[in-house]
């Protein structure tokens, strides 16, 4: 009894709120996005969207009870068992799964429908968790890093195959962890050197960018110190930066799909492709953009019941919040998310066991990454990447795999003081 | 390290929080073009559609053209309807249909533009023009269709049509748009690439009253259209439309090439049909009543229908003698015509008046000495290995397998190999006296009309041929696709072509294809006829002329007539004559050709 009263004290009561402030504000976004005022349909109809995100709602709160009923050494103990099902019904959605829209990623059990690689997320911060917290790991041992690398790219390979290749980049989100418990500095950076060599081909000529990497390498080698070693290096550094620029425009016209490219183009360019992708980014910076600071209010917006994209109440959501709750409404959700992903590195760092820190961390990562992808492509700054805002877009999975993911971590979080220290 | 790292991660949170509360202000805030964009207007997409590529014959005479139609668009969210019986009125519907199309367009979407009425007649867009404002949520927006200032050439021509679902699903290059037209069979079909240029956009603001505000961010997203390119056909429209007159009230084909270039002079295939009815609103009526058509109009008989060649298979197979050696032009062998069934006399033949009076046992004899050379003890084996080497003069001759024409759905018709046989009977269990059917151009022999053609232009050339096109130049370029600049040479020598020609000379003058003759041009040719197992037989005539530096090459097949030294010769003479004299002048023929209806 005791202990049932220290649970519910022991529960981070903000976190929860922030969840339930975006849940049911999605909820009612979701009922505007598809409000059509010559035929009002009630925000519990169940032939809409916001009738279906109702009912998602409701069984959430079902797995949170079910969640906090669970002993919380279960998460832990258990953390290979879950990553080695979610691992199979990767592989089986593959073989046994419904094509949509060019991915097979969904099963379909008659009218419903379920999408694993959602679920694929916190089994996989489980597992690496897990991994990462046994005793004597480090990560720059390249030999105990490899594996954790390897418990991550497995399900993004398997997402990939899918058709997917948006989710699978979600799983880059677990660098945050990685950082956290000492991977080196260097290398994330010259990961983002790369990415920002990749944006600069394509933004730049080649051969101007060569010249250019060619020159800063001859300023750096004559202001330092001209040893033998170092202007090695720059050179060495140097040509590889080359081997990048020409290899980024073999990958592009190469490797990627047609509508990859466009995404990317659009994105450099919103001119170069005006009736596909660089259109809808385009017509979401309208709908935003209208809203002006106040917005129009609630129900009041033209511009999102466009049409412009089919996933209106899914990953591009954000734009009838643009519209209709303007610049503060915008505002205030950033800040939620802003709040809510520091909440949880700080609930994260306050554990004992390091597998909830790993955990809390692997939480954070991909909260964040998602907040930062879906808003970043409606505002232009990320190319079209079809991932959900968590707990605000549309969909039974992506709804309730985040809300798994996130109180698992409330479930640790509310026994902290109970576990013996291990180290 | 931790705790650093717990700050840098932290700060990164609010750094990305911060830059995204900065571009939404100054998208949502500062930039006053969203809210332009987005104030009590609306954004429409409209399509241009290009200009598809005109066709004109090889005088500079338009094939086909463009005519502008117009469609009424619809926005159903957009519209605002005072007085719908006006509205019907205006468009000639009733009520009922104007509700099932609104429920359509309805179902289509809301806010998205789709076709309410295609195709206006001309007095209905003058009509209705007018009074499009007082509609608000319907557009006009026109394109064209294809046109015809003449009614022959349909089946090579071919026509355009909306795309179809499945082909929608196939178009990788996400060019097409449902409703969006494509051609369908023919030219337009093998051009399409060429011929359909880039479809343009045109992004522009329209108030709610459906008043035009002009292009969005001034027409930076625009795009114009692109026109396809012009096509210059091979095709003699003179020649052509007189063949189809010759072959009125005749089911068939004829092929008539120009040696040198393997340009294709006239494609006819009777009975054919107007251009114009596939065109446009009548489409589908006309085109269910053509399909049901017991006399196939759609079927372009010309490379499509196959037939045994009959007698004209002789001259090839005096070729294929002559090239292995097995005979010489002079060597007299005599036949007594008990071998097989023929109209030839007993008596001595060689290749000259092998050809001219068609003797079907000098052929009996000369295949078997093709096919059995003795290079195995084992007769089969022989067999085998003869009847191999007269398929690899037969394939470059262009039998056997579609030629390459450049309209679809050409048939290869049918030459038979040894596996074929090996099939039938059994591997070694065949030999010449099996198959010597095929050695007077009967059995499972299949010739098209177009390799019957093609043929006469190899023999016109002696030996060798470009394949046969009907376009041949693309755009600006001067020049048709490069497979029809590639020389294809048969494999036999010059030397051993005279005396056939010679032969086929003799059938004109003074033989079996007298029809054929014209004063003062040296016309050659093989008559034949095509058995039927079906009715009468089909009359069949290959020619070319002049026999020195050839200008036509040509082959007639007019089915059921009979012997191919009636109907066919007659009207390939007739073509003969119209294209290298320019007038006909022995108008009893033409008479007798004109009379002759063979379909009822």
């Amino acid at each position: 009894m005791r202990q049932e009263k220290g649970l519910i004290q022991n529960i981070d009561w903000l976190v929860v709120m922030v969840y339930l402030l975006l849940v049911i504000s999605g909820w009612m976004n979701i009922y505007a996005a598809v409000f059509d005022e010559e035929n009002v349909t009630g925000i519990f109809d169940l032939l809409q969207n916001s009738g279906k995100q109702f009912l998602w709602i409701i069984t959430s709160i079902i797995i949170i009870v079910a969640i906090f009923t669970i002993d919380f050494r279960f998460y832990e103990s258990f953390a290979y068992v879950i990553y080695g099902a979610i691992i199979f019904l990767l592989v089986l959605v593959l073989v046994a799964g419904k094509e949509v829209a060019g991915s097979r990623s969904w099963f379909e059990l008659g009218s419903f429908r379920i999408q694993p690689s959602e679920f694929a997320k916190f089994a996989t911060a489980l597992a690496v968790s897990a991994y990462m917290s046994r005793p004597g790991f480090k990560i720059s041992k390249i030999g105990r890093f490899l594996p954790a690398a390897f418990i991550v790219l497995l399900p993004a390979a398997l997402i990939i195959l899918q058709g997917d290749t948006g989710t699978a980049l979600i799983y880059s989100a677990f660098i945050l962890v990685f950082y956290r418990e000492g991977f080196s500095q260097v290398v994330i950076l010259i990961g983002l050197l790369a990415v920002a060599l990749f944006i600069m081909t394509l933004l730049v000529d080649k051969l101007a960018l060569i010249v250019v990497i060619a020159m800063l390498a001859l300023a750096i080698i004559i202001v330092g110190k001209k040893t033998l070693k170092r202007i090695a290096i720059i050179a060495a550094a140097a040509i590889l930066m080359g081997g990048v620029v020409f290899s980024v425009d073999y990958f592009v016209t190469e490797v990627l799909k047609p509508h990859q490219q466009n995404r990317i183009k659009a994105l450099i360019n919103p001119d170069a492709d005006p009736s596909g992708y660089g259109w809808n980014v385009t017509q979401s910076k309208i709908a935003i953009g209208s809203g002006g600071f106040w917005g129009k209010g609630y129900l009041e917006g033209t511009q999102t019941k466009f049409d412009f994209v089919p996933e209106q109440s899914t990953d591009f959501i954000f734009c009838t919040l643009g519209e209709e709750r303007g610049w503060i409404g915008s505002f205030f959700l950033i800040a939620m998310f802003v709040f809510l992903s520091i909440r949880i590195v700080m609930i994260a760092e306050r554990q004992k066991s390091r597998f909830a820190r790993n955990y809390g961390y692997c939480v954070a990562g991909i909260i964040f990454f998602h907040f930062m992808v879906n808003i970043g492509m409606t505002i232009g700054l990320f190319p079209v990447i079809g991932i959900p805002l968590p707990f605000f877009s549309y969909g039974g999975s992506s709804l309730w795999a985040f809300t798994i993911l996130l109180f698992i971590l409330l479930k640790l979080d509310a026994h902290r003081m109970q576990l013996l220290v291990r180290f | 390290m931790g705790d650093k790292r717990r700050y840098i991660i932290q700060g990164v949170f609010v750094m990305v929080g911060l830059i995204y509360l900065i571009k939404l202000f100054s998208i949502q805030v500062l930039d006053s073009t969203y809210k332009l964009a987005a104030e009590d207007n609306v954004m429409r997409k409209i399509t241009e559609y290009p200009f598809r590529g005109l066709i004109y014959d090889r005088n500079q005479q338009l094939l086909v053209h463009n005519e502008p139609v117009y469609d009424l668009m619809i926005v159903p969210n957009e519209v605002k309807m005072k007085d719908t019986l006006r509205f019907c009125q205006a468009l000639g519907i009733d009520k009922v249909t104007f509700e099932v199309k609104m429920e359509e367009a309805k179902e289509y979407s809301w806010v998205r533009p789709s076709v309410f009425m295609k195709m206006l007649s001309n007095k209905t867009f003058a009509r209705f023009q007018d009074r499009l404002i007082d509609y608000p949520g319907f557009y006009i927006q026109s394109r064209t269709l294809r046109g015809y200032s003449h009614n022959s050439l349909a089946n090579a021509l071919g026509y355009i049509g909306e795309i179809s679902k499945q082909e929608l699903a196939k178009d990788t290059t996400e060019y097409y748009n449902q409703g969006d037209y494509i051609g369908i069979s023919g030219v337009e079909r093998f051009y399409e690439r060429q011929l359909r240029g880039e479809q343009g956009v045109k992004y522009k603001m329209v108030n709610v009253r459906g008043v035009e505000k002009g292009a969005f961010k001034g027409g930076r997203y625009d795009k114009p259209s692109i026109p396809g390119n012009n096509l210059i056909s091979t095709i003699d429209l003179s020649l052509q439309e007189y063949g189809e007159k010759l072959m009125e009230g005749k089911a068939g084909a004829v092929v008539a090439i120009e040696p040198a270039t393997g340009e294709i002079l006239s494609l006819i295939s009777a009975p054919s049909y107007d251009p114009e009815i596939l065109v446009g609103r009548k489409f589908g009526e006309n085109f269910l009543q053509l399909s049901q058509d017991s006399l196939t109009p759609l079927f372009n008989r010309a490379i499509m229908s196959v037939y045994p060649p009959g007698s004209t298979f002789k001259p090839i197979q005096a070729l294929i003698a002559l090239e292995e050696g097995v005979i010489k032009p002079n060597e007299n062998i005599y036949c007594a015509g008990n071998l097989v069934g023929d109209h030839a006399p007993p008596g001595y033949y060689n290749v000259y008046n092998s050809i001219q009076k068609s003797s079907n046992n000098y052929y009996y004899i000369v295949f078997r000495r093709i096919i059995n050379q003795e290079l195995s003890e084992n007769t089969f084996v022989d067999s085998r290995l003869g009847l191999e080497k007269w398929n690899d003069y037969l394939r470059k001759f262009g039998l056997g397998a579609p030629v390459g024409i450049d309209i679809p759905n050409e048939k290869g018709g049918m030459i038979p190999t040894p596996e074929y046989y090996n099939q039938i009977y059994g591997e070694n269990r065949w030999k010449w006296s099996t198959i010597n059917s095929i050695s007077i151009g009967q059995g499972e022999i299949l010739i098209s009309p177009l390799q019957m053609a093609n043929y006469a232009a190899i023999i016109a050339n002696r030996g060798y041929y470009y394949r046969p096109h009907v376009i041949k130049s693309i755009g600006e370029d001067g020049k048709p696709l490069p497979k029809y600049r590639e020389k294809m040479e048969v494999g036999i020598d010059t030397s051993h072509f005279a005396p056939v020609i010679e032969g086929m000379r003799m059938v004109v003058d003074g033989g079996t294809g007298f029809r054929a003759d014209i004063e003062g041009l040296e016309v050659c040719g093989k008559t034949g006829t095509s058995q039927n197992p079906h009715g009468e037989d089909h009359s069949v005539f290959v020619a070319f002329a002049p026999r020195d530096n050839p200008k036509i090459a040509i082959a007639v097949y007019v089915q059921n007539a009979g012997q191919g030294a009636r109907a066919a010769a007659s009207v390939a003479g007739l073509m003969i004559e119209k294209y290298l004299a320019g007038e006909i002048k022995r108008f009893w023929i033409e008479d007798y050709a004109l009379r002759g209806e063979f379909i009822y």
